[in-house]
């Protein structure tokens, strides 16, 4: 990529990030992809009281990135508590706790930070279910603030859904926004079913006016549905957390040259919603899917094989992934140019527009 | 070859068990010592594809199980829990359907038995038995969690892992370190700085306790004592319960590699059932007439079982896909129609 169009990639980011996150004075009937992911914590302990917290630094702290703030004055320290440092152990925890019949909502605080816990997500939450035909109820909701974007150290930019999706038994969602947050995050710990919840921490700051009758009043989409957050007809963008406002950023710009891009956000990553992806694709006839992880073996070659599977015939291009590329996730000045920029998924789109 | 004699058990001061209580568990110790021995043909028939015995470690797994409260506790097993499951009452077919290959975890109710699916993951679900326990605390229940694994296991950081986070969260939890003196073909030496799983007890903040695992009384008043602290709040207690695997690891395995058969031979003085049986006898709690009954009943009851796993279906295909979750996936009800039209 020529340096000019660097810099034109991260001008246009700059902007769309200022735009997307309401810079204005916000009025308080706003809220927070943090605010909301809190309150949906808050309502699942107010609502049952099976419902446990924990993790590191989640309790007096408040967590990391504050996400469960307030929610040990208000729900106890029982309920809602610090451990130590063990990630393997607080997923075993977990699955202890499931097992005796609580609906544990473990924190990873970082998502490097799951990979020590990967036998017991892999080896004990995914399978005890199953290893016990049906009688060792599961319900947890493993959080994992996750994604890069925010300049942070080494271990903490990873794209863990390509890895959880790829095990039987878990169920793996990332919320894009404030409000489908609240919902999605509450649906991940009323579901029976181990979920790994995976939060774009560059997008816990975005703001969102809270809907008339408070975020309950929100629209709330079904288990396993992706949404259409813009119509378009000319291509499909295909995105999850972080990048579904890259996506609208990109089309926007697009829109500027009568390019007309559809957005979808996948929302759940396992099981993922094939057929309405497809759908969209089927219309438009033409698939982009952008995601931070890797290109090799990420989610973005599911996505293609499920759309080329279903809408073959009515695609007139080749399905594009615009990834992350196969490197370790770098450090800040280079986090930009290893991220999809709305230039490379613009270039993308081109590529199918011109096939 | 490392050879090496434990270090020396605690001399145990345990009192001896009750007669009819050393009765009951003398027969549990023989029929699981049966059990085993058919487990052990069963694979030499090609009816089971491998089998892991218990042989040697009865006393420690019969007198550490029956201390529990069946109808409070929950114990956390591993692979080689076969006299744990018999002594808690859970369904000895469908106990040994896991090694027949029927179902990984097992086909008996691992729930309503009190005893987890069995796990192959050597250290994995101790921390379960931690949060079990936390979450009997939580709810102000009183039962304990009893957590089984090898002096292999204690290697595992998962296991570091879970014996702090008990003693941090003083979680109501028993961990039973059975010490078998080998892990697969690893001895003590190469496996355990220090020497002692038990020591490391202290720096959890928790109770540690050696016994005499081959000592039916000792391995039970020790366990019944740890349940008792775990029940009243004092928290977690680490039981090391020095014993032997009388066999090779498991059916696959070769022992001449690694150990001197003369070890093996200098076992049989210790066999639990031949000490359990001395003690009965010199405490005038068993006579003869017990013996030859109990040698009927028991074989009978093994010979039960054994015909009961031999003859046990094969799981249906369905169950492939029926407990993969609870809540409807379509990506599954894809799969499993196309198993429908291009398997079945
Ligand atoms: C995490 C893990 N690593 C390795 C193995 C392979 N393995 C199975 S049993 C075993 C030895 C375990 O020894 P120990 O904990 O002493 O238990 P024992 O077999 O003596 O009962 C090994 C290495 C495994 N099952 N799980
Ligand atoms: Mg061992």
């Amino acid at each position: 990529m020529s340096p000019t169009a660097t810099a034109g990639t991260a001008a246009a980011a700059t902007a769309a990030t200022a735009a997307e996150r309401g810079r204005a004075a916000a009025p308080p009937a706003h809220l927070t992809m943090r605010d909301a992911l809190n309150r949906a914590l808050d309502t699942a302990l107010a609502e049952d009281p099976a419902t446990l917290v924990f993790g590191e630094d989640v309790g007096r702290l408040g967590g990391v990135f504050r996400v469960t703030d307030g929610l040990q004055r208000r729900h106890g320290a029982d309920r809602v508590f610090d451990t130590p440092i063990a990630e393997s152990g607080i997923v075993g925890l977990a699955v202890g706790l499931a097992m005796n019949g609580w609906r544990p909502v473990p924190e990873i605080q970082f998502d490097g930070f799951a990979y020590p816990a990967v036998d017991q997500i892999v080896n004990q939450m995914a399978r005890m279910h199953y290893r016990s035909r049906g009688t060792a109820p599961m319900p947890i909701t493993l959080r994992v603030p996750s994604f890069g974007g925010i300049q942070a150290p080494e271990h903490h930019g990873e794209s863990l859904e390509a890895l959880f999706a790829h095990v039987p038994g878990l169920r793996v969602a990332a919320p894009a926004d404030p409000l489908d947050a609240y919902h999605l995050l509450l649906q991940s710990i009323r579901g029976d079913d181990p979920v790994v919840f995976l939060e774009p921490k560059s997008r816990y700051w975005d703001r969102a006016p809270l809907p008339e009758g408070g975020l309950a009043a929100a629209p709330e989409l079904p288990v396993g549905a992706s949404r259409v957050v813009r119509p378009g007809r000319h291509a499909t963008l295909v995105a999850w957390g972080a990048m579904v406002r890259r996506c609208l950023a990109a089309a926007d710009l697009a829109a500027e040259d009568g390019v007309e891009l559809e957005v979808v956000d996948l929302r759940w990553l396992k099981p993922l919603d094939a057929d309405a992806v497809a759908a969209s694709a089927a219309r438009t006839r033409r698939a982009v899917v952008v995601h931070e992880a890797p290109l090799t073996a990420g989610l973005g070659g599911e996505v293609a094989a499920l759309v080329t599977e279903r809408a073959f015939r009515d695609l007139a291009a080749p399905v594009q992934r615009v990834t992350g590329f196969d490197v370790p996730y770098p450090a800040g000045p280079l986090e930009p140019q290893y991220l999809p920029t709305v230039d490379r998924i613009l270039f993308a789109v081109q590529r199918t527009l011109e096939y | 070859m490392p050879t090496r004699e434990p270090p020396d058990p605690r001399p145990h001061r345990a009192r001896p068990l009750p007669p009819d209580l050393a009765r009951r568990l003398y027969r549990l110790m023989l029929t699981a010592r049966m059990i085993d021995t058919e487990a052990v043909a069963l694979q030499r028939q090609g009816v089971f594809p491998a089998y892991v015995s218990l042989r040697g470690q009865e006393a420690a797994q019969v007198g550490s199980a029956a201390a529990m409260d069946p109808e409070r506790d929950f114990a956390f097993p591993t692979y080689r829990e076969l006299a744990v499951a018999l002594t808690l009452g859970v369904d000895m077919v469908g106990y040994l359907a896991s090694h027949r290959a029927l179902w990984h975890g097992g086909l008996y109710d691992p729930m309503a038995s009190r005893f987890a699916p069995i796990n192959a993951v050597v250290g994995g679900p101790v921390p379960h038995a931690v949060g079990w326990a936390l979450g009997e605390r939580l709810a102000g229940r009183t039962g304990v969690a009893v957590s089984y694994f090898g002096d292999g296991a204690s290697s595992e950081g998962d296991v570091h892992e879970a014996m702090n986070l008990a003693g941090v969260l003083t979680a109501p939890v028993v961990f039973v370190c059975q010490n078998n003196r080998w892990a697969l073909s690893v001895p003590n030496e190469r496996q355990i700085a220090g020497g002692s799983v038990a020591a490391r007890a202290a720096g959890y903040g928790m109770a540690g306790v050696t016994v005499d695992g081959d000592d039916l009384a000792a391995v039970h008043d020790a366990t019944r004592a740890a349940l008792e602290r775990a029940r009243s709040g004092g928290g977690p207690t680490l039981i090391e319960a020095l014993t032997y695997r009388a066999g090779p690891h498991s059916t696959s395995d070769d022992t001449s590699r690694y150990r001197d058969p003369a070890e093996e031979r200098a076992w049989a003085d210790r066999d639990p059932l031949v000490r359990t049986r001395a003690a009965l006898e010199a405490a005038g709690a068993a006579d003869a007439a017990f013996f030859a009954a109990a040698e009927a009943e028991c074989r009978a009851e093994a010979e039960r079982i054994r015909d009961g796993v031999s003859a046990a279906p094969e799981p249906p295909g369905t169950d492939l896909f029926d407990h993969v979750f609870r809540e409807p996936a379509p990506h599954l009800a894809a799969q499993r129609r196309v198993w429908e039209e291009e398997v079945r």
